[in-house]
């Protein structure tokens, strides 16, 4: 008989099935050794899935090449200058940075009232009136981070900025705390520090990280200027970098270009400030993939040792039925035959075994999806196991269970049928 | 049937080693009873494992339906051992959760046979044994003397050209030996050769010829007057 057709013979499984079913306990126990390995592979890696997804929705508003860059205080006198002089940007350094640096994708400078210290606008409308902070944007801020603006609104363009228009884009919490819940803002007049904008869309608030609220009103970078007389200043770029490119490499360059324009030691390190979602979001995800990576070995040690109690089980079941296998050589069993039942009794086990853990994973990791599925500040999100890496491990376990279930089905053929049968 | 000569088997002890076997010759023809008597340690059941090719013999010539057996490997003794006999133990050796039918199927088994033809062919010799009935039980469900049947069914079923027993009554009380034996010679008035290793006066004159070892050489051989179960 060659061994294909020994798989495939309904015979032979017989043979199996009635040497496992004649102990059910011993069947029960070895399957779940592997059953508990392949459980804590699937939900652990799962949940190292569902971590790195987590983490990836946190960002999934903003560039993940992209960085902050402000102007602080010199800490070193340079070219005439004291310590602590604070460097003004200006708007014109976006078109030197653009220029010099080829790996900068977009550049927005931004303007803003009411974060870093300074105070909020007084927004009223009709008899209502809050304070809300303000920023002046040019339209290309969309490109490094997304604005989902609600139906029929939109953000600011070009010939808001080229008109100086007096629009605005407001937040959610603007809308429910300045109109009334059935009123449409959208073409309705708020007054922005005593001068009146038109609303042309609302933002919809995403969390992730920065310091952006709900409440946010978005005016052109231009009609900003004239509002609060800022002239070419500019509080802070955001800039992103294209995707090939290295953050912090590029993080570097700006800072390089913007000491050398604006006069301050190429050493000083204080002068400006950056915050590199970039770099952040690689440590993340080298977090993340650790974890993953983390838990493949774990999941894969634990499979490895329900394997060998697999086999461990199986020797000490040769041992006992060496007389049975003995009976079975003597009526004509060939050692191959022997020794592929034995195999195929380990390969078997561990299949199932595997294939049950694989079930009990995957109802674990839907119920820890059902616990997390509306928390949206926990880094946790749609945890899955990608099939390849499932049927690696189903692939392994079948490896290791022929392996391991060729050790007791060579001391089963060692023992000669003589002694076998003389046992007693 | 079968031809031996010049048989010599001696086992390793330690330093020394033992001679068991030292010169056996015998011929049985086909359609033999044969009995081999002998006390313990004489070397009857060595005999019967080299006859068996459970073990193989140190020197001689073995010819078996006029095929010379050497160079066994296991694979090949297996493959003979199925083709070739049929054997019955002392402690019956039936495997404990199969059932009667599926005992005297199995070397059917690993002859090759479909599922549906060894059934078949295992119930025709559960029959012949008188245990139709209880082909679906497992041998914990049986008496010694039925246990017994099954396993000459099960050493039949393979249609073998010699069918080997080696004290095929030895856990058996007298009845159910008488039994047996009836069994076996009814077996052997159809024509099949049998040699039975035992160390019973009673049961060897039961067989046709007894060959009686002592010290592993061959005491006496002869032929004996049968004597037969009712």
């Amino acid at each position: 008989m060659n061994s294909l057709k020994i798989i495939f013979d309904w015979d032979t499984w017989q043979e199996i099935f009635g040497s496992i079913a004649k102990n059910k306990t011993r069947t029960i126990i070895t399957v779940i050794g592997v059953l508990w390995g392949i459980f804590i592979y699937i939900s652990l890696s799962g949940s190292a899935k569902g971590l790195d997804n987590g983490f990836e929705r946190q960002f999934e508003n903003i560039a993940m090449n992209s960085m902050f860059i402000w102007a602080a205080r010199t800490s070193i006198p340079y070219s005439g200058f004291k310590v602590g002089r604070s460097p003004q940007l200006k708007i014109q350094n976006a078109t030197t940075l653009k220029q010099q640096i080829p790996e900068i994708q977009f550049i927005a400078p931004r303007n803003a009232k009411g974060v870093f210290g300074s105070i909020p606008a007084q927004v009223v409308r009709k008899n209502k009136s809050k304070p809300y902070n303000i920023y002046g944007d040019f339209p290309v801020y969309t490109k490094i981070a997304t604005k989902k603006i609600y139906d029929n609104g939109r953000f600011i363009n070009d010939e808001d900025i080229k008109y100086e228009r007096k629009v605005c884009v407001i937040g959610e919490r603007t809308q429910l705390e300045l109109f009334e819940p059935d009123e449409d803002p959208v073409g309705q007049y708020v007054r922005i520090d005593d001068v009146y904008f038109k609303v042309i869309g609302v933002h919809k608030f995403i969390q992730g990280g920065g310091f952006e609220t709900d409440g946010d009103i978005f005016i052109p970078f231009e009609t900003y200027r004239k509002l609060y007389n800022t002239g070419d200043d500019v509080d802070w770029f955001t800039i992103a970098a294209y995707d090939y490119a290295d953050a912090v490499a590029v993080e570097k360059k700006v800072k390089q270009t913007l000491k050398r324009i604006h006069r301050v030691s190429p050493e000083d390190e204080r002068a400006f400030g950056a915050f590199n979602i970039g770099e952040v979001f690689t440590k993340i995800m080298g977090f993340a993939k650790g974890m993953t990576f983390l838990s493949l070995v774990v999941g894969l040690a634990t499979i490895f040792a329900g394997v060998i109690g697999i086999g461990n089980i199986l020797m000490i079941s040769v041992n006992e039925r060496t007389k049975e296998l003995g009976v079975r050589r003597a009526l004509g069993a060939t050692p191959g035959e022997v020794r592929m039942q034995i195999v195929l009794e380990s390969v078997f086990l561990t299949t199932i075994a595997g294939i049950f853990g694989i079930i009990l994973g995957s109802f674990m990791l839907a119920a820890i999806n059902l616990f997390t599925i509306d928390k949206t500040d926990f880094p946790y999100t749609n945890p899955t196991v990608p099939i390849p890496l499932v049927l690696g491990a189903l692939l392994i376990m079948v490896t290791l269970g022929t392996l391991i279930g060729l050790i007791p089905a060579q001391r089963a053929v060692s023992i000669k049928p003589i002694d076998a049968l003389r046992e007693e | 049937m079968i031809e031996i000569k010049n048989i010599y088997k001696s086992y390793k002890m330690g330093n020394s080693s033992l001679q068991v076997l030292k010169g056996i010759n015998i011929e049985i023809a086909e359609g033999e009873l044969v009995a081999i008597m002998g006390s313990s340690g004489s070397g009857k059941s060595t005999l019967l494992n080299i006859l068996g090719m459970l073990d193989v013999a140190d020197e001689g010539v073995y010819k078996l339906d006029d095929v010379l057996i050497e160079n066994l490997d296991e694979t090949l003794a297996a493959k003979y051992r199925n083709k070739f006999l049929g054997f019955v133990f002392q402690s019956f050796n039936l495997i404990n959760y199969k059932s009667a039918l599926e005992n005297v199927a199995l070397p059917l088994y690993y002859q090759g046979l479909n599922r549906k033809l060894r059934q078949k062919t295992a119930l025709d010799y559960l029959e012949k044994v008188g245990l139709g009935n209880w082909s679906s039980h497992l041998p914990s469900e049986l008496s010694g003397g039925q246990k017994q049947r099954v396993a000459i069914a099960r050493a039949l079923a393979s249609q073998p050209k010699v069918l080997l027993a080696d004290e095929p009554t030895g856990a058996l009380d007298s009845v159910t030996s008488n039994e047996v034996m009836g069994l076996i010679q009814q077996i052997n008035n159809e024509g099949k050769t049998i040699l039975v290793v035992t160390h019973e006066i009673d049961i060897a004159n039961m067989c046709k010829r007894i060959v009686t070892l002592k010290d592993g050489v061959i005491l006496e051989d002869k032929k004996v007057k049968q004597v037969l179960i009712s």
